[in-house]
């Protein structure tokens, strides 16, 4: 569609994917990558078999298992299988065996080098590329805007709808421009950076928009780091974030696996580079932050809404205007066994977890090695463990001896995949203990029943398992 | 799926706000390969306490669910949907709703009717004692006192809850739309257009 007006990031790669537009606004959308997992898919192969329908198109389509596959061994020395005991999640990965062949697609099984996280495993293969449209049933596919795609989760339904048909029925939403400016002080991470927009919009901040994140901040971010702050765009309830793709974005795509190449390859780039917000263009709503006010920052409570900086205190309920979140802090509270007014800096912790989607790339792993190197978790922590992103990271990171580091320093080095991010597979915080995770969320029972989550830093987390408490990563390193 | 039209009954006067999907059905019940079942799980963590409403002789098996404000937060997981639906909810009231939630819901079958707060306050009070009726078609709420609260849907979902239609069947009907816009990718932007292999 030609247009003089001014667009937005979000406008340009949604006009390029409209195949219809209904009289009501609602929008036939072409999907270009679908990332399929084993939990949310079982139901729509099974909806298509029953219907006698079809995946549409294979080839954009990519499944890999993820969200309960243990993270223990998966092959014994002889190279046979090792059993998964829950048979639940045992039937789970077999479904999505049989699935994907069955159905045509491109399977990456649970013991092949370059499993891991969907939405670890999508840009690192250059399946995920800039101004795609990309879906995939799990709400953290928002990482993939970290590239500059239109990413977003959908529900089972859905999956089944893109599988038959390639598309899918959309509203489109209000365009939010969250704009960083500034420089990250020392010590401070894109995943501090993106706790502390969570706090400032809010956990329903960002509802019925897709937020696009720029100012010089944003820029300075390596990829990796990109992708951790639009993973969690979801947490401030946005259904997709989203970074303009630049020089740094084409260098990270360039020569992965299923990346264009050739003629492709240019037309790719020639089309990336033209995809920033045009200037001029109008977002519904706009917001500015200023990097410097952001230090190292941990939650408190059950919403990732509840963001305070590690030199803070747990706030009072009473210092929230409104009623019901009052309510909800108090209970978060209760939940999380503090008390108002308690510095962060001395919450004792039992467990700390470094990995999934949010955090578990190779630059994670090195800042967390950073501060673990030549020390050791202290005595009250009982459970350390390192979840690599994906093989591929995993791979990269013992070629750089960063698995000695961590187990050194008295952590478990695991294989990949979503592990105590959500607590469906054994890896679980027992009740009532907590833990310094870097994953997304910090729901009551996310991390196992009665679990306390406190979302940080892959560096904070290092740091927290050092000292025995949550501690100013600053303190030790910088 | 089955036609909504009217749906009648008494109604959980939940309203609690924020309540995300883990709530609705925490992850460990995601194990399943099926979707039935799930209301067992349904408001898991709420239903250790003896005196929730979705045990109480009262209301369990309500069609109707009065929440707060961002009802469905959280994940994308469809089996919230399905837990509600196992669970015999028909309808939801709230406020608002999380994007995906309702979508998943309207998938099912689920209808979710956003009003005011005033409104859902006012609904939540008469769902102590007395049933509350919703018809589809007028797009209205109402209670034996009288009360008639309207609400908007879009027109297409009306539509189908109305006639029970399957959204993959009539976007596959549209099959030769589709193929035209991917002849067009693959002329304008190839590298959109290849994929991976099996
Ligand atoms: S790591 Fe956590 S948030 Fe990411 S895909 Fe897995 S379960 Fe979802």
């Amino acid at each position: 569609m030609a247009t003089t007006n001014p667009r937005t990031l979000y406008q340009k790669i949604w006009d390029a994917h409209v195949v219809e537009r209904r009289d009501d606004g609602t929008c036939l959308i072409y999907i270009d990558r679908h990332l399929v997992h084993e939990v949310t898919s079982p139901q729509a192969f099974e909806a298509l078999r029953l219907a006698g329908r079809k995946v549409r198109r294979p080839d954009l389509t990519l499944a890999v298992p993820d969200h309960n596959l243990p993270t223990t061994a998966r092959r014994d020395a002889a190279g046979q299988r090792i059993a998964i005991k829950d048979a639940q999640s045992a039937q789970q990965l077999a479904a999505l065996e049989a699935n994907a062949p069955a159905f045509g697609i491109r399977y990456i099984g649970d013991a092949d080098r370059e499993q891991g996280i969907v939405h670890v495993v999508g840009p690192e293969q250059g399946f995920s590329l800039p101004g795609a449209t990309i879906v995939c049933g799990d709400s953290h596919t928002a990482c993939h805007g970290g590239l500059g795609a239109l990413a977003f989760g959908i529900g089972t339904s859905e999956v089944e709808h893109v599988l038959a048909t390639q598309t899918l029925l959309l509203k489109q939403s209000k365009a939010m421009e969250v704009r960083v400016e500034g420089d990250l002080g020392p010590g401070v991470t894109a995943k501090d950076l993106v706790l502390h927009i969570t706090g400032v919009l809010g956990a329903a901040g960002g509802t019925g928009y897709v937020i696009e994140y720029t100012g010089s901040a944003i820029r300075a971010l390596s990829i990796e780091g990109r992708l951790t702050v639009s993973n969690m765009a979801i947490e401030h309830g946005a259904r997709a974030g989203l970074i303009a793709p630049d020089e740094a974005t084409i260098a990270y795509v360039k020569g992965r696996p299923y990346a264009p190449k050739g003629a492709d390859w240019d037309a790719a780039v020639a089309w990336w580079r033209s995809l920033a917000t045009d200037p001029g263009a109008r977002y519904d709503k706009v917001v500015v932050i200023d990097a410097a006010q952001i230090v190292p920052s941990v939650t408190w409570g059950t919403s990732p809404e509840d963001v305070v900086p590690i030199t803070g205190v747990v706030p009072a309920p009473d210092s929230f205007a409104d009623a019901s979140k009052r309510e909800a802090a108090a209970k978060s509270l209760a939940y999380m066994g503090l008390e108002p007014g308690q510095p962060l800096n001395a919450v004792e912790i039992q467990n700390v977890f470094i990995g999934s989607c949010t955090n578990s790339r190779i630059e994670d792993l090195r800042a967390a090695a950073a501060v673990l190197r030549g020390r050791h978790k202290a005595p009250g922590v009982k459970w350390a463990i390192v979840v690599p992103g994906s093989g591929l990271v995993k791979a990269m990171a013992e070629a750089e001896g960063l698995d000695q580091v961590f187990v050194e320093a008295g952590f478990e080095w695991r294989e990949p995949g979503c592990s105590a991010c959500l607590g469906m597979n054994p890896d679980k915080v027992p009740a009532g203990e907590r833990c310094a995770s870097t994953s997304n969320r910090n729901f009551v029972g996310r991390q196992g029943p009665g679990a306390r989550t406190h979302l940080v830093s892959p560096a904070m987390a290092a740091a927290a398992a050092v000292a025995g408490h949550l501690t100013d990563v600053r303190d030790l390193v910088c | 799926m089955e036609p909504v039209t009217t749906i009648d009954g008494r109604a959980y006067p939940f309203g609690q706000k924020n309540v995300d999907t883990d709530v609705i059905i925490p992850s460990h019940w995601l194990k399943t390969i099926t979707r039935e079942g799930l209301g067992r799980g349904a408001f898991e963590s709420l239903r250790t306490d003896p005196d929730n409403l979705f045990d109480s002789a009262e209301f369990s098996g309500s069609p109707i669910l009065v929440a707060g404000d961002n009802f469905g937060c959280g994940s994308s997981r469809e089996h919230a949907a399905w837990a509600l639906l196992d669970l015999g909810v028909r309808a939801v009231i709230a406020p608002s709703f999380s994007d995906i939630f309702s979508g998943n819901a309207f998938k099912n079958g689920i209808l979710t009717v956003v009003l005011p707060q005033d409104a859902v306050d006012r609904l939540a009070e008469v769902a102590r004692t007395q049933p509350i009726h919703i018809d589809l078609e007028q797009q209205t709420v109402t209670t034996p006192f009288q009360d008639r609260f309207a609400f908007d849907i879009d027109p297409f979902r009306k539509n189908c809850l109305l006639n029970g239609l399957d959204e993959v069947g009539l976007t596959l009907a549209q099959s030769d739309v589709i193929g035209v816009f991917e002849d067009r990718v693959r002329a304008e932007r190839p590298f959109l257009a290849t994929g991976v292999a099996a």
